[in-house]
């Protein structure tokens, strides 16, 4: 499988990240060396292997329902690029 | 006498502060003075000299009352940039992180300052621990202490990703640091120094707090100057943390009193599949050497083969970037960080215009690979088939296990190259991480020992990898190198 510029447009719009034409045709490029390389993967048999989730055996913990953290709004706030009063800052969403 | 603080490693300062030989204050101060005159490394960040005083005062006092002292009592370390520090800018080595102050602490930094080791200042890396030579970092290259013997004076890669760890170290700033590994990025920057740095079995370390990578490979681990320096920091850092939905609910270990380089009855298996064609000759007969220095510590050789090894590099730079574009998702110009609003822009290009400016070239194309081995159509043909081989490369290592203990290999197959050497395809820079990878994928514990010199004069590195929960066996196969290899080579003083 290969890329062509319209797929790293695409790309580049799912992953929110504004990129110029320049960028978008230099990446093509790119991508496509890497995508090329990854590809021998396809070569390995891989009837009846289950894909990996873990690669330590660990049994999934769960905690009690229980409240145990928050009450922190102005540490959550404190790094905030803009905010107003309590809230974070945005620009406007809603015409 | 005075000694020369900066020739005494973690175990030598702990036990002089606790015999009272000298004042843990009197360490931290001449150390921060190395690191405030060592600039041209690049290998901080930023520096913290009133926190390691602070934290030295405080083992002082601890002393002084007969109070029982840490682990790493007096012991001050740096702190690789991927750390959330309360109060103490947290960049990730990211233009994106630039002026963010944690309002929280990292498990594996508290476990360190609870132990009496002090902060001297946060470590210069590739930015998102993307890269293999610190090249990627928005705060400018770190430059290794390290020179060839050919007098070009070329500035060389410190490695990476914890480049600033490994610098830092072997230019003798500090006895110590933490590093952070998910594709080789402990072992290979200490193989191009010339330290030592053991990346432990997945989960041995909390990840709470360590700005998140690639979540199911990531894994801290010390650097330092020696084996037993690598053990009782490790001892400090791991333990259970209910913080991460992946920490091992285990005990930790002695591992600094369980230190012995008798390998007898041990089986080290030599993988052939890492005897690649066209091999580095230097790197070959370092591993001789390292051969030669097992059978010397009483261990029996055996051939052993992981039929995938070929595959899990590819493996890797699909399961890394995925990771990595959901993990780095969060970065959004909204709740922490940089934030690019161009006139007029609305919500999602405000997204697209923070990224695209706070994330660099590395950052920004492994998020886009992620992306796409993600999307819709793709997902199975690229992300599940990597995740299948992934369980290959896992069962090869639990099939070696059935003929050896250990695998021994090189830990990058050349020594250190040229800043800019590497860094016009980045195809050619991910082959660096080639053995340093498979270990990762399988979340074992793994260590990079001095193995020797190239003929250009620059340390190589031997790795050493063992079962999972392991560590004790890699740590004593390690020290039985060090014990033989005679590696007391180090940096000519030039910064």
């Amino acid at each position: 499988m290969s890329v062509d510029k319209d797929t790293v447009n695409k790309i580049a719009r799912l992953s929110r990240i504004a990129i110029s034409d320049a960028e978008a045709d230099k990446m093509v490029g790119e991508l496509n060396g890497i995508l090329a390389w990854v590809e021998q993967l396809g070569e390995v048999d891989v009837t009846g292997v289950e894909p990996m989730t873990a690669v330590i055996t660990n049994k999934l913990r769960l905690r009690d329902d229980a409240v145990t953290d928050g009450d922190v709004r102005d540490k959550v706030l404190a790094n905030a690029p803009a905010k107003e009063g309590s809230f974070f800052g945005v620009p406007k969403v809603i015409e | 006498m005075m000694s020369d603080f900066s020739r005494l490693g973690v175990a030598a300062i702990r036990d002089g502060v606790a015999k009272g030989e000298f004042k843990a204050v009197e360490v931290a101060e001449a150390l921060n003075a190395r690191v405030s005159a060592a600039k041209a490394l690049n290998a901080f960040i930023v520096e913290t000299p009133e926190k390691a005083i602070e934290a030295a005062q405080a083992v002082d006092a601890d002393r002084a009352a007969g109070k029982p002292l840490g682990k790493m009592a007096g012991v001050p370390i740096g702190m690789k940039d991927l750390f959330c520090t309360q109060g103490v800018q947290t960049t990730a080595a990211s233009h994106i992180l630039e002026g963010f102050l944690p309002t929280y602490e990292s498990t594996v930094s508290a476990n360190l300052w609870k132990a009496g080791a002090g902060m001297l200042g946060k470590l210069n890396m590739d930015q998102f621990a993307m890269g293999s030579s610190n090249e990627t970092s928005y705060f400018g290259n770190v430059i290794s202490p390290w020179r060839r013997n050919d007098g070009s004076n070329a500035a060389l890669a410190p490695g990476g990703s914890s480049g600033g760890s490994s610098s830092a170290i072997a230019a003798r700033l500090c006895p110590a640091a933490t590093g952070t590994d998910t594709g080789g990025s402990i072992r290979q920057p200490a193989a191009f120094v010339g330290i030592s740095g053991i990346k432990p079995t997945y989960g041995r370390c909390s990840r709470w707090g360590v700005v998140a990578f690639a979540s199911s490979l990531d894994q801290a681990g010390p650097m330092a100057r020696d084996v037993r320096d690598c053990a009782i920091m490790l001892e400090a850092m791991a333990g259970f943390d209910p913080k991460d939905s992946t920490s091992l609910d285990l005990p930790i270990p002695a591992w600094e009193a369980g230190l012995n380089s008798d390998l007898k009855g041990k089986r080290i298996g030599i993988p052939r599949e890492y005897r690649l064609d066209g091999i580095d000759e230097d790197i070959a007969k370092m591993w001789e050497n390292g051969i030669a220095w097992f059978k010397d510590a009483g261990a029996e050789v055996v051939d052993i083969s992981l039929p995938h090894t070929k595959y899990a590099l590819p493996a890797y730079y699909i399961i890394a970037p995925a990771e990595a574009s959901s993990n780095l998702a969060r970065y959004d110009g909204v709740r922490f960080g940089l934030r690019d609003l161009p006139e007029g822009a609305g919500l999602q290009d405000m997204y697209a215009a923070t990224r695209a400016a706070g994330f660099g070239e590395e950052v920004r194309r492994r998020i886009m690979i992620g992306t796409y081995v993600l999307s819709a159509g793709f997902y199975d043909a690229y992300y599940t088939q990597a995740q299948k081989v992934r369980a290959l490369i896992a069962r090869d290592f639990d099939n070696a296990w059935a003929s050896c203990d250990l695998i021994l290999a090189p830990t990058a197959p050349s020594a250190a190259f040229g800043l800019g050497e590497k860094n016009a395809d980045p195809l050619s820079m991910y082959l660096n991480d080639v053995f340093a990878v498979p270990a990762s994928l399988a979340g074992l514990p793994a260590i990079s020992v001095p193995g020797g010199l190239s003929k250009e004069g620059l340390p190589l590195g031997l790795q050493i990898i063992g079962k999972a929960l392991d560590e004790q066996a890699v740590l004593n196969a390690g020290l039985a190198i060090e014990r033989r290899s005679g590696f007391v080579a180090e940096a000519a003083q030039w910064w």
